[in-house]
């Protein structure tokens, strides 16, 4: 059972870091910065839970498992509001998206 | 284990940096710094695990929160600059 | 292992440092001083020193930065075109540079077991420490008990800082009336960070009380709970407006407490002096001297939370209403 266990927050681990480069490799060679978020986000969504059950999986049913679920609720409460302000922000103060990469439905409308 | 998790997130926070050190505008910055905190969240929890110290959770805890009110401070704050820059100049103004 | 990822987030640090000298402009310095603090914070994590990378976390990267901010708003955002005499300043700055490494070949190894700290001051305060107070955070007991002098000379100088900041910038009530179009900019006008904020404020109040009363059993205290608190209730006045956070707080309850706070440590000092004992033996406190300790330790680390709550709330407010 422990092995499987194991085996099992080995995998999670792994995939989880791996999420997490990829999104960081993702925000740095994206060309535009609503592109980058999207990026940003997957490190954020992705990364956090996979490394976070997978730490929670070693823990066991511990008082460090329920923190964990805290700091994990924390996290998913918490990045996409912050992409949200950012990405709104961006918006308004006039940062336009990549030409190619979408049409804006509010255009004409401000 | 956790040596792979800990040096992807090594590596992203480094790529992150560049991102900060590069981005060129404001909001590439913030969006880095932002990262970078979450990181640090994810940083600290596996590297609690690795010491065997648990009860090292509760900075964990600690800095996402701080890194969320960051965050929503620095947009807050440019959003009052850029409105302030604007009222001035539609008073025909004085630049401050 | 460990080593390499400290050696890798001071590799960061320092080219963090370089970046932020090199820009010109301000809001980018602000930002990148941010990520320097988490990466301190980081390398205090990894050299397991949870108080400090908290308090650091706490206090640098979230409560420094907003204040900058706050301050930067008032200002211009580019720096000024420096003056010259640039090779002046570069040879000072190398020879203090030099003084200091050279002062550094004569600290014993890093870990060194034989260092004199090792053997004589750190094995006597493990030692003491479960006889005397019998508190699992030593770190807390060193900080409350054992050298709660200079912890009292902390307390004073926060003290002083607030009020100094107070004396320069008044103290926060406005001075006018907002313009009514500003009251629904920015974040106030958007509903999805209110709503989140309004279900995770109480959590974190919650949360920075946890941290103040636990100080004695894992990281924590007073330091790093009052920062979070005031983190929490700078993040009400960002998401509903900074006078619906006065009329929560208001500045003279600010005021009344930055100067409860050093007044409750002095107060417990001066009860160890009534009590029969010398200023600030907690031992006299309660009938049990080791529950006396950890009644003192509870005491003035409220003081502590306290004091800093109340310090750096009235520097928040009194940047804030300058804005205006």
């Amino acid at each position: 059972m422990t092995t499987l266990l194991d085996i099992l927050s080995w995998v999670l681990l792994t995939l989880g870091g791996l999420s997490i480069l990829i999104g960081g490799i993702g925000a740095l060679r994206m060309p535009d910065l609503y592109t980058r978020m999207h990026a940003a986000s997957v490190t954020d969504s992705m990364g956090a839970i996979l490394v976070l059950v997978g730490i929670m999986l070693q823990a066991g049913w511990s008082l460090a498992t329920i923190k964990l679920i805290a700091v994990l609720l924390f996290l998913l409460l918490t990045s996409p509001t912050s992409s949200y302000a950012l990405a709104s922000a961006a918006l308004l103060a006039g940062t336009r998206p990549f030409e190619e990469s979408v049409q804006d439905d509010d255009e004409g409308q401000e | 284990m956790y040596y792979v998790v800990t040096i992807a997130t090594l590596v992203t926070m480094g790529l992150a940096l560049i991102r900060a050190v590069l981005g060129p505008s404001v909001y590439d910055r913030v969006l880095a710094v932002n990262m970078i905190g979450t990181k640090t969240v994810l940083l600290l929890s596996v590297i609690a695990f690795l010491y065997g110290r648990p009860d090292f959770l509760d900075l964990a805890l600690a800095y996402a929160l701080i890194n969320f009110i960051g965050v929503l401070a620095v947009l807050e704050f440019f959003r009052n600059r850029a409105l302030r820059r604007s009222t001035e100049r539609d008073k025909g103004g004085v630049n401050k | 292992m460990i080593v390499i990822f400290g050696i890798f987030l001071l590799t960061l640090l320092v080219i963090t440092a370089i970046a932020i000298v090199r820009t010109d402009n301000l809001f980018v310095a602000v930002m990148l001083m941010g990520i320097a603090s988490l990466l301190i914070a980081g390398n205090f994590f990894l050299l397991d020193a949870a108080d400090v990378a908290l308090t650091e976390a706490a206090v640098g990267a979230g409560i420094s930065t907003v204040l900058f901010l706050s301050a930067l708003a008032l200002t211009s955002e580019r720096e000024r075109a420096k003056s010259s005499n640039k090779l002046l300043s570069l040879v000072v700055v190398a020879a203090a540079a030099m003084i200091l490494i050279y002062a550094t070949f004569d600290k014993p190894r890093f870990g060194d077991p034989g260092a004199p700290v090792q053997t004589h001051v750190a094995p006597w305060y493990l030692e003491k420490t479960p006889e005397y107070i019998d508190i699992p955070n030593v770190v807390t007991a060193v900080l409350g008990s054992f050298r709660g002098y200079d912890t009292l000379g902390e307390v004073f100088v926060v003290f002083t800082a607030g009020i100094g900041v107070l004396f320069l910038l008044g103290s926060g009530v406005p001075l006018g009336s907002l313009p009514q179009d500003k009251i629904n900019e920015g974040l106030r006008h958007h509903l999805i960070p209110r709503v989140v904020g309004r279900v995770l404020i109480p959590f974190i109040l919650l949360f920075g009380l946890y941290v103040q009363f636990h100080g004695e059993y894992g990281p924590g205290g007073g330091f790093q709970a009052g920062a979070i608190i005031a983190a929490s209730i700078i993040l009400f006045a960002l998401l509903e407006g900074e006078q619906r956070a006065l009329s929560v707080l208001s500045a003279r309850v600010l005021l009344g407490l930055i100067a409860i706070g050093p007044l409750i440590y002095g107060a417990v000092g001066v009860a160890g002096i009534l009590l029969g004992g010398n200023f600030l033996d907690y031992s006299v406190l309660s009938s049990n001297p080791v529950k006396g300790q950890q009644l003192g330790i509870l005491l003035i680390e409220a003081g502590v939370g306290i004091t800093v709550t109340g310090v750096l709330l009235s520097v928040f407010h009194a940047f804030a209403a300058r804005g205006r």
